[in-house]
């Protein structure tokens, strides 16, 4: 592409935006993403002051939600640590919605502006309408409705039955949000009118079901009790803690059940993000470099524009070694800026070692090697697939393992030859999230009995659980309503019992 | 197609209500924190917001996790010189994780407290948070003597100053429209016939009539001019009335003792009690006065600066400073317009004979003039004749007067607290 374009064709290159600018800016943006085929939803710019961005952060970036104290919590963390210049805020906040919502600071000047359009609603935004785990586990559509119908429904359980009983109902669900998620099943879509529709329904036989199941009315089929006595419940293990809770804890009011499944659905929303940092941040980062350099190569925008923006660009992805005072882990977008821009470089000037490594890849249109990584892949899977050795040395990786007992940390690869592979699985798992969280299922109920309930822990690497785990069965124990136990084990070693009541050691 | 929204007229206090949640579910924190800054901050600055740290394992949310131990792997970047085997000795009592995890604070307060800020308002929420000012709802059935003036409508009767011209135009316009009416309907008729006379007047008869016509016209004409513009039952007056409004302000008389025997401490505690007594009335009132009366053996009004800050030495009479407010009262102050508060501090001195009179002086006067008289003593000595004089009051009245023993800065928000519970028989207000 050529820079002879006329003056004529750039955009205005002040410092201030207006929104006639953002527009402008928008649309030719928007045009170029175009060409490159990326895929969006419609876009809703919406610009929002510093204060505004802090309600935002609050509420987990959502436009709206219901109360509750951690919000509050949250929000005064925000502020005080914005006010004291601890932190400097976001520049942008993306909702995968449909339209895509994109909050934009108004202390972003025009360049950030620019920066921030091509970052959330065309990157951000391609990468939701993409990626199977948005598509299989989000309803960008319903999504909004849904927020306004968990909204009014905990406004109106808190009418009837008081603010704190609800809180309490919250507190015991947010403490097992993690734990809310299917991470198999496919969810039908939410919408409010559907939801409302179904829920007084869904209150009345839920009711009768959980009945059923506690039934006491003595069985007089001799045979029959003898294999009720026999049941196991729950049949298999249960990895959906709040599901479980929902339909089958004994005591919970119909209303409480509805809370649980909002938690849950909340849970079940947020689930792709927390899978997906790498590749999403990655995505929208290579993406607005992209994008920029490419209003740069079309001679939209002039030098000083486009050296403000470099500046900016390097410090998003900039990557601290890790005894840097300034390293905190692995920067997401540093890291998958890195791997997409290392999949654009292999299509197009492919070395001998990549031809070894990414034999599928090399001498590809690189739009469409690019596009197939971001729709069919998690974290952990994305990694393990496109990392490439160029990558590693880049960021001068090295992995290490460290075991309470052994005095000695170990460094088991660096980024050679030989340990490319391992090091390669080491990140990788590092961002799986069954790896990253504990791994505890609802094992058992005495249902003839005191009802009381056994979850299991299955360790990982002889990981214990942390110190807030005997905390957590107690709200577990809120929600069932009966006595809770959980059981560590190592392999087929019973390691430590954690109880409702007490704690105690294996 | 994008569409652009500009949000930022909308409200922006939307995490206002969860904001208002955490502080509900941690009042008790919050509560203690204010405490311990009405006790320890200068005198000042006690009328603004205020820091509150909660320890973070009191806010905390508890999820499932990973504690430490059992195998750990990562990954880091930045390597420099280590090579696969290299085995690093771990730091001492470290949980091993290497770098990145220590997160040390350099502001002065801990990880481990979750620290936010109240504003100034809030914080005095929390201050008089349950209190009330005792006997308020009496200055509300009281005879009362202010009054407001209010537009009560027109009426026919006035002073021309009180004159409503539009009114009184209107009532004259109609006037004249309904008076000559009669009037203008015969002229219009008179008119009517003679254009048709006019027209075919032949014989003499008819022009006769024309005169006749003529004559009348001008009659009517005359008539309708006689009406008057304006007469006196067209003229309306703005209407005011009187009405009595509930007195809403309040005077706090500041009675001190600054005998010899009261150090610059001493004071600084009753100065302190003061100004939580002036915000307390600051937030019921429209209107404050303050009213500041040392005394030694004789009592004086003084300004602010010289109540807290002049030594004087000599004996104490209490009783001289009681007049002294009793006459302020009766010149300036009349209980009927005024609530009139009083707090009186005072080590307890006094000269023997006086606490007697003080007495007398308190249960026939004062308690009378007072909405509520609070005295503290602040010694940490053996109460004296003052203390045991004023004890009698309050046995008789109980309502009126109160009293309270300091010791040191701590107390005085507790007493003041106490002073001003919101009673049982006053929590529908």
């Amino acid at each position: 592409m050529s820079r002879t374009a006329k003056k004529s064709d750039r955009l205005s290159q002040g410092p201030d935006w207006s929104f006639e600018l953002i527009q402008q800016y928008d649309e030719e943006i928007g045009k170029i993403a175009k060409e490159f085929g990326l895929d969006t939803y419609p876009n809703q710019i919406e610009i929002i002051s510093s204060e505004q961005m802090m309600d935002a952060y609050a509420s987990v970036g959502m436009p709206l939600g219901y109360h509750h104290w951690s919000y509050g919590k949250q929000f005064l963390e925000v502020e005080q640590n914005y006010k004291r210049g601890r932190m400097g805020l976001a520049y942008e906040i993306v909702i995968n919605s449909s339209p895509c919502i994109a909050y934009l600071m108004e202390e972003n000047n025009m360049m950030m502006q620019a920066l921030v359009i091509a970052h959330a609603c065309y990157g951000h935004n391609s990468f939701f309408k993409g990626n199977y785990l948005f598509r299989t586990w989000t309803d960008a559509t319903a999504i909004i409705d849904y927020l306004v119908f968990a909204k009014k429904y905990i406004l109106e359980c808190e009418e009837k039955y008081g603010i704190e009983e609800v809180e309490l109902t919250l507190d015991s669900c947010h403490a097992l949000m993690n734990f809310g998620v299917d991470r198999y099943k496919r969810p039908v879509p939410l919408s409010m009118t559907e939801e409302k529709a179904r829920q007084d329904e869904r209150e009345q036989i839920l009711q009768q079901q959980v009945n059923d199941l506690w039934r006491t009315i003595p069985v007089f089929d001799r045979a029959e009790e003898e294999q009720q006595k026999e049941r196991v419940f729950p049949s298999e293990p249960q990895e959906n803690l709040l599901y479980f809770l929902e339909k089958n804890a004994p005591l919970l009011k119909p209303w409480q059940r509805e809370i649980i499944r909002i938690v849950r659905k909340m849970a079940q929303y947020f689930y792709p993000q927390r899978q997906t940092q790498v590749m999403n941040e990655g995505w929208a980062s290579f993406w607005h470099y992209t994008l920029m350099n490419e209003l740069y190569n079309r001679g939209k925008v002039e030098e000083g524009f486009i050296l403000e923006f470099l500046q900016s660009h390097t410090n998003v992805v900039s990557q601290p070694s890790f005894d840097s005072p300034y390293y905190s882990g692995i920067n997401p977008y540093a890291l998958g800026f890195a791997i997409y821009s290392d999949i654009k470089r292999m299509c197009e000037n492919p070395t001998p070692e990549d031809r070894e490594w990414f034999p599928d890849i090399v001498g590809k249109p690189w739009i469409e090697v690019l596009d197939f990584a971001m729709r069919n892949f998690k974290d952990e899977s994305f990694i393990l697939q496109f990392l490439s050795p160029k990558v590693m040395r880049d960021f001068r990786f090295f992995g290490i393992e460290n075991d309470v007992l052994d005095p000695y940390v170990e460094v088991k690869e660096i980024h050679d030859d030989s340990g490319f592979k391992g090091l390669r699985q080491r990140l990788a798992q590092q961002y799986n999230l069954s790896h990253r969280e504990p791994n505890i299922q609802v094992q058992k109920v005495n249902l003839y009995g005191d009802r009381s309930l056994v979850l299991r822990h299955t360790m990982d690497s002889s990981r214990p659980l942390n110190d807030d785990t005997v905390e957590v069965v107690k709200h577990f124990k809120r929600l069932w309503g009966f006595d809770v136990r959980l059981e560590s084990w190592d392999g087929d070693r019973l390691a430590q019992v954690y109880s409702s009541e007490v704690s105690s050691e294996g | 197609m994008s569409y652009i929204i500009d949000r930022r007229l909308n409200g922006k206090h939307k995490s206002s209500v969860n904001r208002q949640r955490f502080l509900r579910r941690y009042r008790e924190h919050i509560r203690k924190a204010v405490e311990e800054a009405v006790n320890q901050r200068s005198i000042q600055d006690l009328d603004r917001g205020e820091q509150i740290t909660i320890p973070k394992r009191d806010i905390h949310e508890p999820n499932f996790g990973h504690g430490s131990g059992g195998k750990g792997s990562i990954v880091h970047p930045g390597n420099k010189e280590f090579a696969t085997g290299d085995r690093i000795p771990k730091p001492e009592g470290g949980g091993g994780q290497g770098a990145g995890q220590g997160n040390a604070s350099n502001q002065g307060e801990g990880e481990d407290d979750f620290v936010f800020q109240i504003s100034q308002e809030e914080f005095l929420d929390f201050v008089f948070e349950d209190l009330a000012l005792p006997n308020l709802v009496r200055k509300d059935l009281k005879e009362i003597k202010e009054f407001s003036i209010k537009h009560a409508g027109i009426v026919s009767e006035g002073t021309p100053s009180k004159l409503n011209i539009v009114r009184s135009m209107r009532n004259a316009y109609a006037r004249r429209m309904v008076m000559s009416s009669g009037s203008r309907k015969k002229l219009a008729e008179a008119e009517a016939e003679r254009e048709a006379l006019l027209k075919l007047a032949e014989t003499p008869e008819e022009k006769a009539k024309i005169a006749w016509l003529d004559e009348q016209i001008e009659l009517f004409r005359q008539k309708i001019e006689r009406t008057p513009f304006l007469d006196t039952y067209d003229l309306r007056y703005n209407h005011h009335v009187k009405e009595p409004r509930p007195s809403s302000k309040a005077v706090m008389f500041c009675i001190m003792d600054v005998s010899g025997s009261m150090t610059q401490e001493t004071k600084n505690v009753a100065k302190r009690f003061f100004i939580l007594l002036y915000l307390f009335l600051n937030r019921n009132y429209e209107k404050i006065d303050v009213v500041f009366i040392r005394h030694h053996t004789s009592a004086k009004e003084v300004t602010e600066e010289e109540f807290f800050y002049s030594r004087e030495t000599g004996g104490t009479i209490v009783s001289s400073a009681l007049k002294l407010m009793e006459k302020i009262v009766k010149d300036r102050y009349s209980p009927e317009q005024w609530n009139i508060y009083a707090a009186q501090a005072s080590d307890g001195d006094n000269w023997d004979d006086d606490s007697r009179i003080c007495r007398q002086l308190m249960e026939e006067e004062i308690v009378d003039l007072v909405q509520y008289f609070t005295y503290i003593e602040i010694t940490p000595r053996e109460h004296q004749s003052l203390w045991h004089a004023y004890e009698q009051v309050q046995t008789n009245h109980p309502k009126n007067f109160a009293m309270r023993h300091i010791v040191e800065v701590g107390d005085i928000y507790p007493v003041f607290r106490d002073l001003f519970q919101r009673r049982q028989h006053e929590s529908n207000r």
